[in-house]
């Protein structure tokens, strides 16, 4: 068994008060770096290979590094906590089991990039991890940790906890900005980066909470140890969240190189009641279907690339033999034609047409060209839009009819005959 | 009881607003937590609220109105004493939320969107609420409840007066 990194305090009884978690070895990444330069703490997680691990895995002491230099704006460091892609829940885990994780690597990349004021947006429908971090906010603020003049450094940091109000397009760091300033959560045209000109128009870097609860350890232990935990391009291990037709689903945390074969079958127990796999979805609802056949795959950043797929949020769906993907499709459908913020055209157009669409398959009213008319107007709309929403809702559209379009096809003929 | 329809905060709640408002670098940072409390103290977010928030943030009522409509957790009509949201994506649907929706349906006697006369449940089906695995699952008011049975919902159901 796989040393346990970001899980180690899941099983420890009052994890989430700040005493608990200094017993454990708490606060000593924030204790460390409060004595580094902060360029070398962004030289070490640079070492670490950590990879953003809310959805676009981008590598973080990179991200950081898009602050234009010599600006002496203020800039803010905001935790994107705005968990909501379809299978997807390891951000709840860490929230509520071992917040102090979290407000420690907000301190170390606050001491990294210079900041003075982080926002931790969290989803609004997460009114218990809300409460359960807010406390440790409260607690920290208590202890000195955070504030003004921290433990005697100089260095002040306030923290904010932020309650959004229910939109997935939140979680796309430039619509999580809009809405932190008060508006409607519509994303911003790029460039400018947020870390140009993001948050109230200063410099900001968007974290996913996971990402930020890495950092403790990466100073603690170094880049070098961070890195070879995992694969050649992404180091660490990382949270999988595993639910659907798995005997045990729940959050696993494994190195980023087991493969998704290993994940459903040694650590989730397999399929139930002796079904077949039919189809995964890798990374949370946006990414591409995966079949049987293709799970014997690195479950980093690479690994469902190679697939045609993405690792995303590491959101992993199982669906066994029984399940209809026709069925399946109208339920992302809907989500996507719901979630769509309604700015760019291709996307609020396409994800109604195409949920109604996949709807009247299920429903035994399909037509024969219904299939071609959902790839066509996928294709079209991929790469046009403001944000990466629909590009999102493109990977099931195709994959699911690209990989078992013979079963929409029957489907549809039943109908045509009935 | 605050109403709705002539909203105005107390001078504590007064004082909360400048509070929040204070910790972001622009004051409209504060809209969504401010509505939060706005929907807390007066049930629901209707016009007058809008007009009246939009008042504390020199804002435009539409600017409001723009943002309340934005978001699922705003209520623009009254809402049961208790909120049952079942989530109806991916995991929970091949679990069976299909089923805990119609047996919600069936037992309340409203449909999806509605509140029970007695004003006592508004029963919702939603996005995905990132509790996976737990499927099937539903938010009932503050907390979650997964692995859910037709059983399991009547005695959920039971404890809500």
């Amino acid at each position: 068994m796989a040393e346990r990194i970001l899980t180690r305090n899941f099983d420890v009884k009052d994890a989430h008060a700040l005493r608990v978690y200094r017993e454990g070895g708490g606060y000593q990444g924030w204790e460390k770096a409060k004595g580094m330069e902060p360029a070398d703490i962004a030289e070490e997680v640079k070492k670490s290979n950590l990879r953003g691990l809310g959805g676009a895995g981008f590598p973080t002491g990179v991200k950081w590094g898009f602050i234009p230099k010599g600006s002496t704006a203020p800039r803010y460091l905001v935790v994107n906590a705005d968990e909501g892609e379809p299978g997807t829940f390891k951000d709840r885990y860490l929230m509520e089991g071992d917040p102090h994780a979290l407000i420690e690597g907000m301190l170390i990349a606050a001491r990294a990039i210079g900041s003075h004021l982080g926002f931790i947006y969290i989803r609004g429908e997460y009114v218990q991890p809300w409460r359960i971090l807010s406390d440790a906010v409260k607690e920290a603020y208590d202890a000195g940790l955070l504030g003004k003049n921290i433990q005697g450094t100089g260095f002040d940091f306030e923290v904010v906890v932020h309650r959004g109000a229910g939109a997935y397009i939140c979680g796309e760091e430039t619509g999580l900005i809009s809405s932190l300033e008060g508006k409607k959560g519509w994303p911003k045209v790029k460039p400018p980066f947020p870390a140009v000109k993001g948050a109230f128009g200063q410099p900001t870097i968007v974290n996913n909470v996971e990402t930020l609860a890495c950092l403790p350890h990466i100073i603690n232990r170094g880049g070098e140890w961070f890195a070879g935990l995992g694969t050649k391009t992404q180091g660490g291990t990382r949270l999988y969240s595993v639910s659907g037709h798995v005997v045990r689903p729940g959050l696993v945390e494994a190195p980023v190189s087991v493969t998704l074969r290993q994940i459903i079958y040694d650590h989730c127990g397999g399929i139930p009641s002796g079904r077949a796999l039919k189809a995964v979805v890798p990374g949370g609802s946006s990414a591409a279907i995966l079949t049987p056949d293709e799970i014997d795959i690195p479950m980093d950043v690479d690994g469902p690339k190679s697939k045609g797929s993405m690792i995303g949020s590491a959101g992993i769906i199982v669906m066994d033999e029984t399940v209809s993907i026709p069925d399946a499709l109208m339920v992302v459908a809907r989500f996507y034609a719901h979630e769509s913020c309604g700015q760019c055209t291709p996307c609020r157009e396409s994800t109604g047409w195409i949920y109604k669409i996949s709807h009247r398959i299920v429903e035994g009213k399909g037509r024969k060209e219904d299939l071609d008319t959902i790839l066509d107007v996928a294709k079209r709309g991929a790469g046009t839009t403001i944000c990466a929403f629909y590009d999102g809702a493109v990977g099931p559209y195709i994959s699911y009819i690209e990989k078992f379009r013979s079963e929409f096809e029957d489907l549809i003929r039943r109908s045509a005959h009935a | 009881v605050a109403d709705a329809k002539r909203p105005e905060f107390s001078a504590e709640q007064l004082a909360e607003v400048r509070r929040l408002q204070g910790l972001y670098p622009d004051k409209r940072g504060a809209l969504l937590p401010v509505l939060h409390l706005a929907q807390d103290t007066f049930g629901y977010v209707s016009l007058e609220v809008e007009e009246y928030v939009a008042g504390l943030f020199e804002l435009s009522p539409a600017h409001v109105h723009e943002v309340v409509t934005f978001y699922t957790l705003y209520f623009q009509q009254p809402k049961g004493r208790h909120v049952v949201a079942v989530c109806h994506n991916l995991s929970c649907h091949l679990l069976g939320a299909k089923g805990i929706i119609e047996h919600l349906t069936q037992t309340l006697g409203v449909e999806v969107g509605e509140t029970t006369p007695d004003g006592r449940v508004t029963l919702l089906s939603v996005e995905c609420l990132c509790a996976c695995e737990m499927a099937p699952m539903m938010q009932v008011d503050d907390r979650y409840e997964g692995h859910l049975t037709p059983e399991k919902v009547d005695g959920i159901l039971e404890g809500l007066r």
